[in-house]
C-alpha cells in the first residue's frame, strides 16, 4: 500500500454508510461487510463439519484403528468431500468476492436483498444435502456418479447452493460496474482485484456445467428422464474439476493480498501476472478430462487436448504465478531495505506472523507438491498406473488443502482484525497454527501418494480384504504409509479444530480492536498491521537501481530465480520417473 | 523504467502493459518450453510407448454385454474357483470381463507374452479395474465396452480390486487373473 492514496467519496447516498478503515484508509461500506461476515462464519462452520468427518476417516483407513463400520465411513467420506469442497471453500470465496469488489476499491455493495437472497439460497441447499448425507440417503459419495442413486432432495439441496453462489457472483460483477461508474477507484482494477475477477468468471463456467448436470440428474432422480453415465463424468467433472480453479485463481489472488499485507510484495510486472489470469479463464475448465483419461467415452486425441489444457497454457499460467508471487515478495523485502545475498528477504521475513507463514507454506506445497504430482498423473498414459489410487487424494490434498485452504486461513487473521474489527483469539495457537496445518498436511499428502503408488485404492473401507472373496495382501510398507497418512491428517486436523477455535472465540467473542498500535506489537493483532510493511518515499529509484542493467540476468530478484530452477530441477525429475515407470507394466494399447 | 512501485491492492495508474525484466521473460520463455516437453510426450507414447489408454471404444448394454459374457464363458470355461468359473481363452481372442455389484466375473486364465483384447464393461454401476500388483487402472462404465489391447509380461495369480465406489460392498469387490508361463492348457483340450 505504499503508493495507495484513498479515495474518498463525498457522494455517497445516505442509505450507503461507509467507514473508514484506520489501517489502511479505505472506504468500508457496512452492508457488503455484514456480508463478507456471514459467509466468512458460514464456511467455517462447514470446515468444522468437514474436519470432524476427515478425523473420522482418517481413523478408519489406519488399518491398525478401523473405527467406522462401512456403511458409514462411505457416508461420512461423502459429508467429508462435500462439506470442504463445496460448502467451506465456496462459501469462502463468495465472502471473498463480497470483499474484492467493495473493500479494495472503495465500493459499495450493490443490492443487498439480492445478496442476501443468495446466502440464504447457499445455507439452505449446504443444510438439505448435509441432512441427507447424514441420514444415510445420499450414500453416493462426493460425485455422486450416474447410476448410483440418492434421495431427490440432495441433487436438490446441491441445485439451490449453485443457485445462491451464482447469485453471489452475479452482485460481485454489478459492484465492480457500479463502482466504475461512480468512479470509486482511479486507474485499473488492483491486481487482486484483478484476480478475483478469474475466479468469477472461472466460477460462472463451473456453475454452469453444474446446472447442466444436477439438473437433469434431480429429473433422473425422480424417474422423469436418462442420463448416461459416461455424459454425467464427463459433465460433471466440468463442475468438479473447474470447481477447483476457482480455488486456484482466487488462492493466487489471496497470495498477491497477503503478500503485499505482511511484507510489502510489490507488482514486478502487471502485463506478466494479468496475462497469466487470463490463460486461466481461457483453459482452465478443459481439466475435466483429468477424470476420464482411462474412461472408455473419449478416445486419445479428445485426452490429450483437454488434459493439456490445449497444450498446458494452464499449467503455464501456474508457473508464472509461481514466479512472479515470490518474486513480489522478494522485491517488496529488498525494497524495504533487506538487500544482502541471495535469501535475507526470505530468512528475515516476519515468520511469526501467521498470514505470512500461511502464505509461504501455501505458495511452497502447492507448488512443488501439488503442482508437480498433478501435472504429471493428469498426463494421459501416466494416469494408467494413478488412476483411482491414493495418489489422486494425494496430489488434491496438496492443491486445495495446503493450497487454498491454507491460504484462506492466512487470509482470515487479517480479516479478523480488519473485516471483524476484533483481535485474534489465542494468539500463540494462532502464530504456530501454519505450522501444524502445513506439516500435517505435508506428511499426509507425501505418505498418501507413496501408499497409492502400490495401487492403494482410494475411497475404500478395508485394504486388508477380509471380507473379499480372494485374499489380498499389500506390501508391509502399505501398512506404515497408512499409518502415516493418519498421523499427518490428525495434526492437520487438529491445526483446522485450533483455526476454527481462534475464529469462533475472535469473532463472537473477540475483544474489540481499538486504535491498532503502531510499532508495538501486540498479542491479537498481524505484525503486517502494527508493523506495516510501508516502503520508503524514494521507493521508485531504489527499484530502478534493484533493477540496473549492472545486476545482470538475475537481475532485482536473485533468490526467486534460484528456486523456480529448484523447482523444475524437481517436475522434470518426477515427471520423467513416472515415464520410467509406467514402461514396466503390461503392454496395453 | 518502474515508475510506478506498487502492491497488489493498489490500482495501477496509467499504462500497466511495460516491458518486463530479462529474468522474468527467461522463466516465461522456459516453462513455454516445458510445457510443451509435457504435451509432446503423450503423442510420442502413442507412436513410440508401450501403455496407451487407446483401447477399442464401443456402446453396449448390460444386456448385450452380460449375454457377450455368458457366450464367452461357455466356450472357453475351463475349471472354477469359489463358484466363480475359470476361463482359459486362446492366444489374441477376445477376453471378456465384467463388473457388478460386488464381483468380477468370470476368473481369467492368460498366457504370458501373449496379446488378447481385454473388454471391459459393468453390468450396473461404475466400477473400477485396477489390477495387483502391477498397479493397472481403468474406469468400468455401465453402457460403454472399452476393449484394450493387453499383453501380459510376467506370469504370477493376480488380483482385481474394484477402486470407483460402487455402494457399500464396494471393499469385498476381488477378482483374479491367472497368468501362465506356458501354455498350461493342453491337458484342459480347448487350446487350439
Amino acid at each position: 500500500m505504499s503508493t495507495s492514496t484513498a479515495v474518498i467519496d463525498s457522494r455517497t447516498p445516505s442509505r450507503n454508510v461507509f467507514r473508514t478503515c484506520q489501517s489502511t484508509g479505505r472506504q468500508i461500506h457496512i452492508g457488503a461487510e455484514w456480508l463478507v461476515k456471514a459467509h466468512a462464519v458460514a464456511s467455517v462452520v462447514a470446515l468444522l463439519i468437514g474436519a470432524i468427518a476427515a478425523v473420522l476417516i482418517v481413523l478408519t483407513r489406519w488399518q491398525a484403528v478401523h473405527l467406522l463400520p462401512a456403511d458409514w465411513f462411505y457416508r461420512v467420506l461423502g459429508v467429508h468431500g462435500m462439506s470442504m469442497l463445496i460448502f467451506f471453500i465456496i462459501f469462502f470465496e463468495i465472502a471473498v468476492l463480497h470483499f474484492t469488489s467493495t473493500a479494495l476499491i472503495n465500493a459499495r455493495g450493490c443490492a443487498p436483498k439480492t445478496s442476501w437472497l443468495g446466502f440464504a439460497l447457499m445455507t439452505i441447499g449446504a443444510v438439505m444435502v448435509e441432512t441427507m448425507m447424514w441420514a444415510g440417503k445420499a450414500d453416493v459419495l462426493f460425485t455422486s456418479y450416474v447410476p448410483l442413486r440418492a434421495d431427490p432432495n440432495f441433487y436438490l439441496g446441491v441445485i439451490l447452493f449453485a443457485v445462491g453462489a451464482l447469485i453471489g457472483v452475479s452482485i460481485f460483477f454489478v459492484n465492480l460496474v457500479v463502482a466504475r461508474r461512480e468512479q470509486r477507484y482511479e486507474g485499473s482494477l488492483p491486481l487482486v482485484v484483478y484476480g478475483a475477477v478469474t475466479a468469477a468468471i472461472i466460477a460462472v463456467i463451473t456453475l454452469l456445467h453444474g446446472a447442466a448436470i444436477y439438473i437433469p440428474t434431480y429429473l433422473w432422480s425422480l424417474g422423469v428422464m436418462k442420463v448416461d453415465p459416461e455424459i454425467y463424468r464427463v459433465v460433471w467433472w466440468g463442475l468438479g474439476h473447474s470447481s477447483q480453479q476457482i480455488n486456484v485463481a482466487a488462492m493466487v489472488a489471496i497470495w498477491y493480498m497477503l503478500g503485499a499485507l505482511t511484507i510489502g510484495s510489490v507488482v514486478v510486472n502487471e502485463k506478466i501476472s494479468r496475462s497469466a489470469f487470463v490463460l486461466y479463464i481461457l483453459f482452465i475448465s478443459m481439466a475435466s478430462a483429468h477424470h476420464l483419461l482411462v474412461d472408455p467415452g473419449m478416445g486419445p486425441a479428445w485426452k490429450i487436448v483437454n488434459t493439456s489444457y490445449f497444450m498446458y497454457m494452464a499449467v503455464l499460467a501456474s508457473m508464472i504465478h509461481g514466479f512472479t508471487v515470490p518474486a513480489g515478495m522478494e522485491l517488496g523485502m529488498r525494497l524495504r531495505g533487506y538487500t544482502n545475498g541471495m535469501f535475507e528477504w526470505l530468512r528475515r521475513a516476519p515468520w511469526h506472523d501467521p498470514g505470512f507463514s500461511a502464505l509461504i507454506f501455501s505458495v511452497f506445497v502447492f507448488g512443488f507438491v501439488g503442482g508437480i504430482t498433478g501435472v504429471t498423473i493428469g498426463t494421459e498414459q501416466i494416469n494408467i498406473i494413478v488412476h483411482n489410487t491414493l495418489r489422486v487424494p494425494g496430489h488434491f490434498h496438496a492443491t486445495v488443502v495446503s493450497g487454498t485452504a491454507m491460504a484462506f486461513m492466512g487470509a482470515t487473521y487479517y480479516l479478523i482484525p480488519l473485516v471483524f474489527q476484533k483481535k485474534v483469539a489465542f494468539w500463540k495457537a494462532a502464530q504456530i497454527q501454519p505450522y501444524l496445518f502445513a506439516g500435517g498436511m505435508l506428511i499426509f499428502t507425501l505418505s498418501m501418494t507413496f501408499a497409492g503408488s502400490f495401487g492403494v485404492p482410494r475411497r475404500h473401507w478395508d485394504i486388508s480384504f477380509s471380507t473379499a472373496a480372494f485374499d489380498m495382501q499389500f506390501s508391509p510398507i502399505v501398512d506404515v504409509l497408512l499409518a502415516f497418512v493418519a498421523l499427518g491428517g490428525l495434526l492437520a486436523a487438529t491445526g483446522a479444530f485450533v483455526f476454527v477455535a481462534i475464529a469462533v472465540k475472535s469473532v463472537f467473542l473477540g475483544e474489540p480492536i481499538g486504535q491498532i498500535p503502531r510499532g508495538v506489537a501486540v498479542a491479537g493483532i498481524p505484525a503486517g498491521l502494527t508493523h506495516p510493511p510501508v516502503h520508503a518515499a524514494d521507493v521508485d529509484e531504489r527499484n530502478a537501481a534493484l533493477h540496473a542493467d549492472s545486476r545482470g540476468l538475475m537481475g532485482p530478484m536473485p533468490g526467486t530465480v534460484v528456486l523456480v530452477f529448484v523447482f523444475l530441477a524437481a517436475f522434470v525429475v518426477y515427471f520423467f520417473v513416472n515415464w520410467k515407470v509406467l514402461s514396466f507394466v503390461w503392454k496395453i494399447g | 523504467m518502474h515508475l510506478d512501485t506498487h502492491t497488489g491492492l493498489d490500482s495501477p495508474k496509467g499504462v500497466w502493459w511495460k516491458p518486463a525484466h530479462k529474468s522474468e521473460k527467461l522463466w516465461v520463455v522456459i516453462a513455454f518450453a516445458w510445457c510443451m516437453v509435457l504435451f509432446a510426450m503423450m503423442p510420442l507414447w502413442h507412436w513410440k510407448g508401450g501403455q496407451n489408454p487407446s483401447g477399442i471404444r464401443r456402446h453396449t448394454t448390460p444386456i448385450a454385454y452380460g449375454q457377450r459374457l455368458g457366450e464367452f464363458i461357455a466356450q472357453y470355461q475351463t475349471g472354477q474357483d469359489r463358484g466363480i468359473p475359470i476361463v482359459s481363452p486362446p492366444p489374441g481372442a477376445d477376453v471378456y470381463l465384467a463388473a457388478a455389484q460386488f464381483q468380477w466375473l468370470p476368473i481369467l486364465r492368460l498366457q504370458k507374452g501373449v496379446e488378447y483384447t481385454l473388454h471391459l464393461s459393468a453390468l450396473d454401476v461404475n466400477h473400477g479395474f485396477s489390477l495387483y500388483p502391477i498397479n493397472v487402472n481403468f474406469q468400468v462404465v455401465p453402457g460403454y465396452d472399452y476393449g484394450l489391447r493387453v499383453t501380459p509380461n510376467a506370469a504370477g495369480d493376480f488380483r482385481i480390486l474394484c477402486n470407483e465406489f460402487c455402494g457399500i460392498g464396494h471393499h469385498m469387490m476381488v477378482g483374479r487373473v491367472i497368468v501362465d508361463d506356458v501354455p498350461a492348457v493342453a491337458a484342459t483340450g480347448v487350446n487350439p
